[in-house]
């Protein structure tokens, strides 16, 4: 099994629902002084609209630098990543700040608050790059805020907040421009057992109840429990993995339940 | 990107930058205090140039003329006899006081006397004036004492000079060779060389140091400043004398410019190496406040925002520590140089001159412009740098 292709990825499959996420033979290669460093070696990937997929994988595998090319960090070496349709590949710079801007809500291992902004004004971050009215602004704050939870701590400073909370505030942030996807790289990587349990619960509420696609990759099996599907990266390759740490043949799983 | 997203974009970074301005602190002082080394020292200087014109050319008019011999550079190297001041009175354009033309020959001969808190001797200019003197100087006030009798060994003594050399208080004597004078006043001009002079009598003067009936120089009030010309073209082509006339102004401006040149120099000497120093304080500012925040900074442009507003955030950064520092220097320089006194200036034909520094807008202005010029270059490779960075390499640093 050289590619995780279930759904198939040929073009003109116009009568099949279009893929959230869709990563054909991608490469991704850095340079360590002169020497090439290949991490990723054509590589493919599927995501479903609504689907919640865990990446797991050694430590240095590439999980980090495949999800930053799904993202639109990072640029592949060679392949294609259409990600909600648009070939973000092919993008300029400039154009692709903007279309993570729209269309990808981040979370960190780190929250990656700034320490100098209130929970509120850290959630607004991205909002500065729409042009919301101040209303609307306000609006989608409190929303956001609401939807993690912390709506009475939107005054607080980031070291006035638990690493939860702060976990919490960095997941109303990525999702207040309403992105139809979230990438986290190691979301509960900071946290004890119970509150990445909680961090989890409420990527599991995001994915389920607000229709969210999400990518996370983890280090934790509990973690990746809870995704939909998980996949394993390793030597530059990806599997299938089932919850028992077992290798399967690629299966497909269905999309989750959409808003 | 469309500017309005592009202005918001600068003022959430740029905020964000100065609202954590008060965390870094420790670091942002260096780059402020180098700054305002630089303005303080270069609005001093400049407000010391500033000073010393006001005073040389601040009392000079273009409707009087200064006479001397031709060919001579000041009044110590120019005679004038009696037919030389004749022709004067006759010339025309001058103008005339109730006591006939306002023609002053005047002497001028060089005493020397001990500088208050150095001790050392410094030239003083001693002046022998006559009516017509008094006539021209409209200004001329005696503040302590009277005015000097005329054929009475009585000096009076310049507000300036009074205060900068030993001895020249009222009811002091003053005793040059076998002369000995005796200071009855103390006089003020509206500022300007004279209040650095002493004056008495010219027939005294004239004995005493036995120049016959002769003078060094002429000051002529013209009846308007448009007379100079006819005035000067008359005595350039009058073959019974041999003088040359300068408008007061331009004589002036003449005998200040080679010390404001001299102190310009030297000060910009001063500024522009301690301005080198301020730069690399302010790049090593930015640089550690651009690291400190590459982190937040690799956020920010993860979540969409550009390279553009970054660098702009800095250079605004940088330049609002440049208007810090400026403001800070300017107002150090301010409170202790504005109105300094000072009259340590030794030129041959000035002699010594009192002078106060000049704080004067224009040099804030200078001032501040030379620290916005030096926060720029200081923030302008650190913001670049800050800016091309990659976001992926910024996010995986711990
Ligand atoms: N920007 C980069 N420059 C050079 N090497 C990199 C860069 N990003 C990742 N790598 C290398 O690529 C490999 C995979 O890194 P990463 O994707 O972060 O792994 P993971 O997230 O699975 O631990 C590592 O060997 C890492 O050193
Ligand atoms: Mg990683």
């Amino acid at each position: 099994m050289s590619e995780a292709d279930p759904a198939g990825t040929a073009a003109g499959n116009g009568a099949a629902a279009e893929a959230m996420v869709d990563v054909r033979g991608v490469s991704r290669t850095f340079h360590r002084g002169r020497t090439p460093v290949p991490v990723l070696r054509d590589l493919s990937l599927r995501m479903e609209k609504g689907e919640f997929l865990a990446l797991m994988g050694p430590s240095g595998s590439g999980k980090s630098t495949l999800l930053n090319l799904i993202a639109g960090l990072d640029r592949p070496t060679g392949g294609e990543v259409i990600v909600g349709g648009s070939a973000i590949h092919r993008l300029s710079e400039r154009k692709l700040a903007g279309w993570r801007a729209r269309n990808v809500g981040f979370v960190f291992q780190f929250s990656n608050l700034l320490g100098a902004l209130s929970a509120e004004r850290n959630v607004a971050v991205p909002l500065l790059l729409t042009s919301f009215s101040a209303r609307e602004r306000r609006r989608r704050v409190d929303i956001a805020l609401e939807i993690v939870g912390l709506s009475a701590r939107g005054k607080h400073r980031p070291r006035e907040l638990s690493g939860g909370e702060q976990q919490r505030v960095g997941i109303a942030r990525a999702l207040v421009n309403d992105p139809a996807l979230l990438v986290c790289d190691e979301p509960t990587g900071d946290l004890d057992r119970t509150t990445s349990a909680e961090i989890l619960d409420l990527l599991v509420a995001l994915n389920r109840d607000h229709g969210k696609t999400i990518l996370m990759v983890t280090h934790d099996p509990v973690a990746a429990e809870r995704a939909s599907r998980t996949l394993h990266l390793e030597d530059g390759r990806l599997a299938e993995c089932g919850h028992d740490g077992t290798i399967e043949v690629p299966v497909h799983e269905p999309a989750g339940a959409a808003v | 990107m469309r500017l309005g997203s592009f202005i918001r974009q600068c003022q959430a970074v740029t905020r964000y930058n100065l609202e954590t301005i008060w965390e870094r602190r420790a670091v942002s002082v260096v780059a402020i205090f180098g700054i305002a080394g630089v303005v303080g020292v270069m609005v001093a200087v400049l407000s010391m140039a500033a000073g010393f014109r006001a005073v040389v050319t601040g009392q000079a008019r273009d409707d009087v003329a200064v006479v001397l011999r031709s060919g001579a550079t000041g009044a110590s190297d120019s005679i004038l006899n009696h037919q030389d001041i004749q022709v004067l009175w006759e010339a025309p354009g001058v103008a005339r006081g109730p006591d006939g033309p306002l023609v002053s020959p005047e002497l001028f001969v060089i005493i020397d006397r001990k500088k208050i808190g150095a001790g050392t001797d410094a030239n003083v200019p001693l002046r022998g004036v006559e009516a017509a003197g008094f006539a021209l100087r409209e200004q001329f006030e005696i503040v302590e004492g009277r005015n000097f009798e005329p054929g009475r060994n009585e000096v009076i003594v310049g507000d300036g000079a009074a205060g900068a050399f030993e001895g020249l208080q009222v009811g002091d004597r003053i005793d040059v060779g076998r002369a000995s004078w005796e200071v009855v006043g103390r006089f003020t001009t509206g500022g300007g060389v004279a209040e650095s002079e002493i004056w008495t009598d010219n027939r005294i003067l004239q004995q005493m140091y036995q120049r016959g009936n002769s003078w060094n120089v002429a000051l002529v009030r013209l009846r308007d400043a448009e007379a100079f010309e006819g005035f000067e073209a008359a005595l350039t082509d009058d073959p019974r004398v041999s003088l040359g006339a300068q408008r007061q102004t331009t004589h002036m401006a003449a005998q200040s410019e080679p010390i404001e040149v001299f102190i310009s120099v030297v000060g910009w000497i001063i500024v522009v190496m301690m301005s080198a120093g301020a730069v690399f304080a302010a790049l090593n500012t930015m640089y550690a406040a651009v690291s400190s925040r590459s982190r937040e900074i690799a956020t920010l442009r993860a979540l969409g925002f550009s390279r553009l507003p970054v660098v702009v955030s800095v250079m605004i950064e940088s330049l609002v520590f440049g208007l810090i520092g400026a403001a800070a220097g300017g107002a150090a320089s301010w409170f202790l140089f504005d109105g300094f006194r000072a009259a340590t200036i030794n030129w041959a034909s000035f002699s010594q001159v009192a002078f106060a520094f000049q704080v004067t807008p224009e040099l804030l202005v200078q001032g501040t412009t030379l620290a916005l010029v030096i926060g720029a270059i200081g923030g302008f490779l650190p913001a670049v740098g800050a800016a091309r960075r990659s976001v992926v390499g910024a996010l995986r640093e711990q």
